[in-house]
């Protein structure tokens, strides 16, 4: 199909755009940049900053780019005095109504205000200075995510997030005029409210009004003190998004400079939450299995059926909050970071002969929720703390910064051992469907004997950026003790971004789908556009992160959670069997039925 | 320049006349494009302070292909000095509704909407009464459609149209981009003519009388009559119904206290006049006769020369920083600004040439706003400070 | 069910539980309750589906939907230039010196709030205030006395 293009003119030059584009949309294809704070590639269209007013000949007033589409005829100037003068004046309000105390903020370096500001080199403070004039909180009791409303700049990214991508609305605008700010319900904690500590609204904040809650220090302090053994573990979708921090383009691979960095920073022992991730598949898998037994052979009513991945602690909270009453189809699998928490201080103790209360357990993740998940109560099954400190991408980042090593020229390196041997079904747990992928190649190879009836064990249906993917995979053909699931169609579906979690919960709950196993992971692009991962974040910047899972995947040798050959001395020495005693103790958990209101 | 225009008083909105049956017949009888048409060139503009063309609203919505339209009659009169609405509502009801009707009819709408705001909750009773006894009679005469009072929970920014609908469907009052304007996505996303309940009772006198005797009344550009609220240092506040056009200087003649030192034309997002102005000013829409021509919702607040004209910007920026829905950067930061900017002068804490930035802030205000009000919130502080700069500064 | 969630019930059950309908419930449970407090707030947010903080971000963008606990008797007094300009601050000072509150307080016995707020659109009868939904124009102290030692003895 064609449509016909439409003719305009941006600062003098012809050009031809698509009806119904917005100005800011045809100024970028002819290689124009228009400002802009309140709009967001995720996020439909505010309109409320200002910042990319344009002037359009013949209107006395300026027209916001992002909300305006392009007519015929239509001329536009986007550096004219009179836009150069307002855009400016609006930077400087923002500014007068900001905390500008740059040198002080964890954004300070990685903040679109600051930028614009930097750019109109706003030099001088010529309004008031609003700030003494109103009453300010910093909510700092989530363990996640710090609220600062004096950073604040009202260009509401952060509730549009949380409601748009995420489902949550846990933010909201309340207030108006010069009381209007961004609250929780009755301005309560962010812990005390639905927030799912998902940190999309981090990703998506333009300023430091919402970062996560560091733990930098700790860790310095853990890595400083000689009778401390601590152990790092990084979750899969961190080595394709550090180097984006680091001076890389989105997409880049950095697995080896990663462990090299890692090491340089004294951890004493480098290890890779994709162990535990393969290991989750085994748990995982069986569980599905055993429960697929209990409903067609046992006929078990008490089965609870489709059975939901537990990896992401962003969708926990979100169905503890919104379905409570599907906690039981949840997985009781804890996540891979629980997983490997607990058992650094039992299995890998025990192994390295080390006293468990002697080892900090750090874990470096693309997620903020993390912080959440490794402080809940149900997380000290080895005795101890399962995981001591969480730290995201951006937070390594930070150290490797501080350390003052040069990324770019690190050498590789490979993960230690003891729990550092991984599979490409662990890696692809960072990419959305990646865990449905992982588990459909193992499980279907337990029943069946046989690899999955996918080229290059790609599971294409699977994969991919659509908010709720359904695939099914029927099963011909199975070993004798699989026989009850012969010509049993298995019927899937992932879903990322909590709104998409909606979707599938509900139509479970209308009945209207018949899933057997789903996969959801609370952020849009699964782990790897997590809360935790570099900022700024995009549809195309999680794409290319997508592609970068996908190919560490294709240059892993063992590509099967089952063929860990770690995992499988770990079950020898150690866990015996999948969902036997040990595993029950130490890598099942419990959900907890919270409010929705 | 000033006016030869003596003060027009008409009497068309608040005559009781009790012939709204017929009128609604006669109404009913035509068919839609002889009304659009009839409106068209009655140049009837829209009364709430935009000055719209009533015609080509009903005319592009009319045109809109859905088979659900809304008409929503504007009722949140919240503009400072203004309480014209309130009378007509309490007095002249019907002549509201049966112009609600003849829009439906034009439009195709089954379905309208009075959006009261919450200060006149006491209306309420008289008017759900009123429009019962209008519905019996339409159900009477096979005709489809309803009306709903809608009451407002208290927000000024309601009376911009596209916050209303806002309002209307659950959510903060925040005007929405435009376009797409109401006509073609309105109320729920449909097509809708929203108009001001004064714009509503001209309608009524349009169709009764036809266009060329409200065309006939006014000047050039500014067509028919008017309400005025008349507040402030006056010795006859009300409300008066006077033909378009006139002069400041007829009008302060007519309700000044042969002291006025200035005149705020529109309420707090109008103009302030000072007196050596008064002549060459004339109330009307753009497209002017006259040095400068102030279109106006109707609030004409008069100041006598014992009043403090900081003080009465105060309390207008106090307004408008407590009232801006503060989802857009120039009016919820702006309005700060200039308040605490004025004060600032005030107390000798800024020079005087503060103010001169501040006015280029006012310019900024008005060119980037998202909307029709917050590009005006600051037309009080240009004309006042442009005007008593002297009493601005400590 | 307790008698705000009954009400909230009714409410929906007149209104409807769209979007929409949001204000017209909000307003039924002030007109019960003078204010929405935070379980009511709750309860309106699970009888129409909605996130309990969208139903507190829109009620708190209104001025007559107060969210802090009121009393039974809100007076709104027009701090608007045209009654500012005819006594209003004489007015206010009667009321407070009478009830002994400020303006944005409550009587210690929860029976009366003093609030100020933007015009009322009765300029032309200034000072004016409301009580609850009442009209009182042409104030002075002497009759806002008269008006409230009514009301007291309500």
């Amino acid at each position: 199909m064609t449509t016909k293009k439409i003719n305009i003119s941006i600062n003098g030059f012809p050009a031809q755009v698509k009806p119904g584009i917005t100005i800011l949309d045809a100024a970028s294809d002819n290689g124009i940049i228009i400002p802009t704070l309140c709009y967001h590639k995720d996020l439909c269209v505010a309109g409320n900053c200002r910042v990319c007013v344009v002037e359009v000949a013949g209107q006395k007033r300026l027209s916001a780019a992002c909300a305006t589409p392009c007519e015929e005829g239509m001329e536009i100037l986007t550096n004219s005095l009179k836009v150069r003068n307002s855009r400016k004046h609006i930077i400087e309000l923002l500014l007068s109504e900001h905390n500008a105390d740059c040198t002080k903020c964890y954004r300070n370096g990685n903040c679109e205000l600051q930028e614009l500001a930097s750019e109109y080199k706003i030099m001088t403070q010529d309004f008031i200075e609003l700030l003494p004039y109103k009453t300010y909180s910093v909510d700092m009791y989530s363990p996640s995510i710090i609220k600062d409303d004096s950073k604040c700049i009202r260009c509401q990214r952060c509730v549009r997030t949380c409601a748009e991508l995420q489902g949550v609305n846990a933010l909201t605008v309340a207030h108006k005029g010069d009381h209007m700010k961004i609250s929780t319900f009755m301005e309560k904690a962010m812990n005390a409210v639905v927030c799912t500590n998902c940190g999309q609204c981090i990703n998506h904040c333009p300023t430091g009004a919402l970062v996560e809650k560091n733990y930098i220090e700790e860790v310095w302090e853990a890595i400083a003190n000689p009778s401390k053994h601590v152990v790092v573990q990084t979750a899969p979708a961190v080595r394709i998004g550090l180097g984006e921090e680091l001076g890389f383009e989105p997409g880049s691979r950095n697995t080896g400079k990663m462990v090299s960095a890692l090491k340089r920073l004294g951890f004493d022992s480098v290890l890779d939450t994709d162990f535990t991730a393969d290991l989750t598949i085994i748990e995982e898998g069986t569980e599905l299995l055993t429960r697929l037994k209990k409903a067609l052979v046992d006929k078990d009513a008490d089965v609870k059926l489709p059975m939901a991945t537990s990896c992401s602690p962003g969708w926990i909270k979100y169905i503890e909050h919104m379905y409570p009453e599907y906690l039981d189809n949840l997985s009781t699998c804890k996540s891979p970071q629980q997983m490997f928490g607990a058992l650094v201080k039992t299995y890998y103790a025990k192994a390295r002969n080390l006293e468990p209360d002697k080892i900090v357990s750090v874990s470096i993740m693309p997620c903020t929720a993390k912080k959440f998940e490794a402080n809940r109560p149900e997380m000290f099954d080895s005795g101890y703390r399962d995981v001591d400190y969480v730290l995201t991408t951006r937070e390594l980042a930070i150290m490797i910064k501080q350390a003052g090593i040069n990324f770019k020229a690190l050498e590789e390196s490979k993960f230690d051992r003891l729990m550092g041997e991984s599979t490409g079904a662990g890696v692809i747990f960072g990419a959305t469907g990646g865990v449905m992928e992982a588990a459909l190649r193992t499980a279907y190879e337990i029943v069946t004997g046989r690899e999955v009836p996918f080229k290059n064990l790609e599971i294409a249906p699977v994969r991919g950026m659509e908010g709720v993917r359904e695939a099914s995979i029927k099963i011909e053909n199975p070993k004798p003790e699989w026989k009850f699931l012969d010509g049993v169609e298995l019927k899937c579906a992932v879903a990322h971004g909590l709104v998409n979690a909606k979707t599938v919960m509900d139509s479970v709950k209308k009945g209207t789908a018949s899933y057997h196993f789903i996969e959801i992971m609370a952020c849009p692009g699964g782990c790897l556009g997590g809360g935790g991962q570099p900022i700024p974040t995009s549809p195309e910047i999680r794409q290319k992160r997508a592609e970068a899972i996908y190919a560490e995947d294709s240059h892993m040798q063992i590509r099967k959670s089952h063929e860990n050959p770690e995992v499988q001395k770990l079950y020898r020495d150690f866990l015996k069997e999948p969902l036997g005693e040990i595993s029950h103790k130490l890598l099942h958990t419990k959900y907890l039925p919270r409010e929705r209101f | 320049m000033a006016t030869s225009y003596q003060l027009k008083r008409a009497d068309f909105i608040f005559k009781n006349e009790n012939d709204w049956e017929q009128v609604l017949g006669k109404i009913l009888s035509q068919n839609p494009q002889d009304l659009i048409n009839e409106l068209i060139s009655s140049e009837l503009k829209g009364r709430g302070g935009a000055g719209f063309p009533t015609g080509l609203k009903w005319k592009v919505a009319a045109e809109q292909p859905s088979d659900t339209k809304y008409v929503i009659c504007n009722a949140d009169e919240g503009e400072p000095g203004t309480f014209k609405d309130r009378e007509i509502l309490q007095r002249v009801p019907y002549k509201v509704l049966t112009a609600m009707v003849a829009c439906a009819h034009v439009i195709g709408a089954r379905e309208g909407f009075i959006y009261l705001r919450n200060e006149y909750w006491f209306l309420r009773n008289e008017l759900e009464k009123v429009i019962d006894e209008f519905e019996y009679y339409c159900k009477e005469i096979n005709l489809e459609f309803k009306i709903k009072v809608f009451m407002g929970s208290g927000a000024y920014i309601c009376g911009e149209e596209t916050a209303l609908f806002e309002s209307m469907e659950g959510k903060r009052g925040e005007p929405r981009n435009k376009p797409p304007y109401p006509t073609t996505w309105g109320y729920l996303g449909k097509p809708t003519v929203i108009n001001n309940v004064e714009t509503l009772a001209h309608t009524y006198t349009i169709f009764k009388y036809g266009a060329k005797k409200f065309y006939d009344l006014g000047v050039q550009y500014s067509r028919g009559t008017k309400l005025f609220s008349v507040s402030g240092d006056t010795p006859k506040p009300g409300i008066y119904e006077l033909e378009l056009g006139m002069s400041l200087q007829d009008f302060v003649y007519e309700f000044g206290d042969g002291d006025t030192k200035a005149v705020q034309v529109g309420g707090a997002s109008g103009f302030l006049v000072p007196r050596k102005k008064f002549a060459d000013t004339a109330i009307g829409y753009q497209g002017k006769l006259t040095g400068i021509s102030l279109p106006t919702g109707g609030s004409m607040m008069l100041f006598n020369s014992s009043r403090s004209m900081y003080n009465v910007l105060d309390n207008y920026l106090e307004f408008f920083r407590e009232e801006s829905c503060g989802q857009c950067t120039p009016c919820r930061v702006g309005c700060q600004q200039l308040l605490i900017g004025i004060k600032a002068v005030k107390r000798a804490e800024k020079p005087a040439s503060y103010l001169d930035k501040l006015l280029r802030l006012t310019e900024t205000m008005q060119y980037t706003a998202k909307c029709g009000l917050g590009q005006s919130v600051a037309n009080s502080f240009s004309s006042i400070v442009e005007n008593f700069r002297e009493e601005m500064i400590y | 069910m307790s008698p705000i969630q009954l009400l909230i019930k009714d409410l929906a059950d007149k209104y409807g539980r769209n979007r929409e309908n949001l204000l017209p419930i909000m307003q039924g449970v002030v007109e019960q309750e003078n204010y929405l407090s935070e379980y009511s707030m709750v309860e309106i947010a699970r009888e129409m589906d909605l996130p309990a903080a969208e139903v507190y971000g829109t009620a708190t963008f209104y001025s007559f939907l107060e969210v802090k606990k009121m009393g039974r008797f809100i007076i709104r007094i027009c701090k608007t230039i045209s009654c500012a300009m005819k006594g209003k601050s004489q007015v206010v000072f009667a009321i407070q010196d009478m009830l002994k509150v400020n303006v944005g307080e409550t009587t210690a016995d929860g029976r009366f709030s003093l609030l100020e707020t933007n015009c009322l659109g009765l300029c032309h009868k200034a000072p004016a205030m409301l009580i609850n939904h009442e009209v009182y124009t042409d104030l002075t102290p002497e009759r806002v006395r008269e008006i409230l030692s009514e009301y007291m003895a309500k």
